[in-house]
């Protein structure tokens, strides 16, 4: 099996409140090393075999609901995974 | 005529949305955003609140909803669609209006009583109003920034595609005060403010929102 990321981020032109609530959040951290944030959206498509035609299909999926292209960028990337794989990443999550 | 309005799961406003209608001299028919049947209204109507939760993107998963598909494809044919608040980001977000709609600039939910500028009586939704007529509605958004790129902008403005504009107060962002645009046929009417809740004065700040139903009735009555 394979997980494919979609990765959503504003474009770069468009103002992004979110990540501007988050940043001027951060010197009450005692944070002052960061000069922005900006806020996305990451998605995690499951995929049983992972084809030329599954991966385009996800690329149209990307384009046509996960992202808004008059306002938004998206990323598409594999990450490969096997079960024990799968099952450590739920491990850590709990001892997180 | 038959005003159809749109109900999605988490739409808020459709109720009172109809009752303008009424209010206008029109009949409404209530449409359901699971089925592909728009009961051969003679324009629709998508109101405002947070269908599907807003969930992704506002209007994003509401564009693909049954209702939808025959909606844009009556809404190319010609047929009046006004989309308020929601019903904006739904047709922006089905292409059916270009630009975008984002979180208010001052990252608040705004809600206040609003002067608008109507720019553009030439539409089926705003006919009733004189050219650059001053009125007062309900605005209450927490997404209802528009932008769009500046070809759009410039584009939008040249063709008389702003309907209405946003004075004293740009409550939430939106680039050049728009507060409404059309489509390039005109038929096509997406508005962040409510209209819908300022046609009587028990409930609202007056009634100079109605014209926006009365419009559509008498242009479907010489139609």
């Amino acid at each position: 099996m394979a997980r494919v990321v979609v990765d959503v981020m504003l474009k770069p032109e468009i103002l992004d409140p979110q990540g501007k609530a988050v940043h001027s959040a951060l010197p009450r951290l005692g944070v002052h090393g960061v000069t922005d944030v900006r806020q996305g959206k990451r998605f995690e498509l499951e995929v049983d075999e992972l084809t030329d035609e599954r991966l385009s299909e996800i690329h149209e999926i990307a384009e046509k609901l996960l992202s808004n292209p008059v306002i938004e960028d998206f990323f598409v990337y594999v990450e490969e995974l096997d079960e024990s794989e799968v099952e450590g990443s739920e491990v850590d999550e709990v001892q997180a | 005529m038959r005003i159809g309005v749109v109900t999605f799961p988490g739409s808020l406003d459709d109720v009172d949305a109809a009752r303008a209608v009424s209010f206008a001299g029109g009949e409404t028919v209530a449409l359901w955003h699971g089925e592909h049947d728009l009961r051969g209204v003679d324009a629709v109507v998508l109101p405002g609140g947070f269908s599907y939760g807003d969930y992704l993107r506002c209007g994003a998963i509401s564009r693909f909803s049954p209702i939808m598909t025959e909606v844009v494809e009556a809404a190319k044919g010609g047929l009046p669609v006004l989309g308020i608040c929601n019903g904006f980001q739904i047709l922006c977000e089905s292409h059916l209006l270009p630009g975008a709609l984002l979180r208010n600039d001052a990252r608040r939910f705004v809600c206040r009583d609003q002067r608008l500028r109507i720019e553009n009586n030439k539409t089926p939704w705003t006919s009733d109003y004189e050219q650059g007529a001053e009125i007062t509605v309900v605005l209450k958004n927490g997404e209802g920034k528009y932008v769009a790129d500046e070809d759009t902008l410039d584009r939008l403005e040249g063709e008389g595609r702003v309907v209405a504009r946003y004075l004293e107060v740009n409550p939430n962002g939106s680039l050049r005060d728009i507060a409404g645009i059309t489509n390039e046929a005109g038929n096509v009417v997406g508005l962040m403010p409510h209209p819908e809740h300022a046609v009587e004065g028990l409930t609202g700040p007056g009634t100079d929102g109605l014209a926006f139903f009365t419009s559509a009735v008498s242009q479907l009555l010489h139609a």
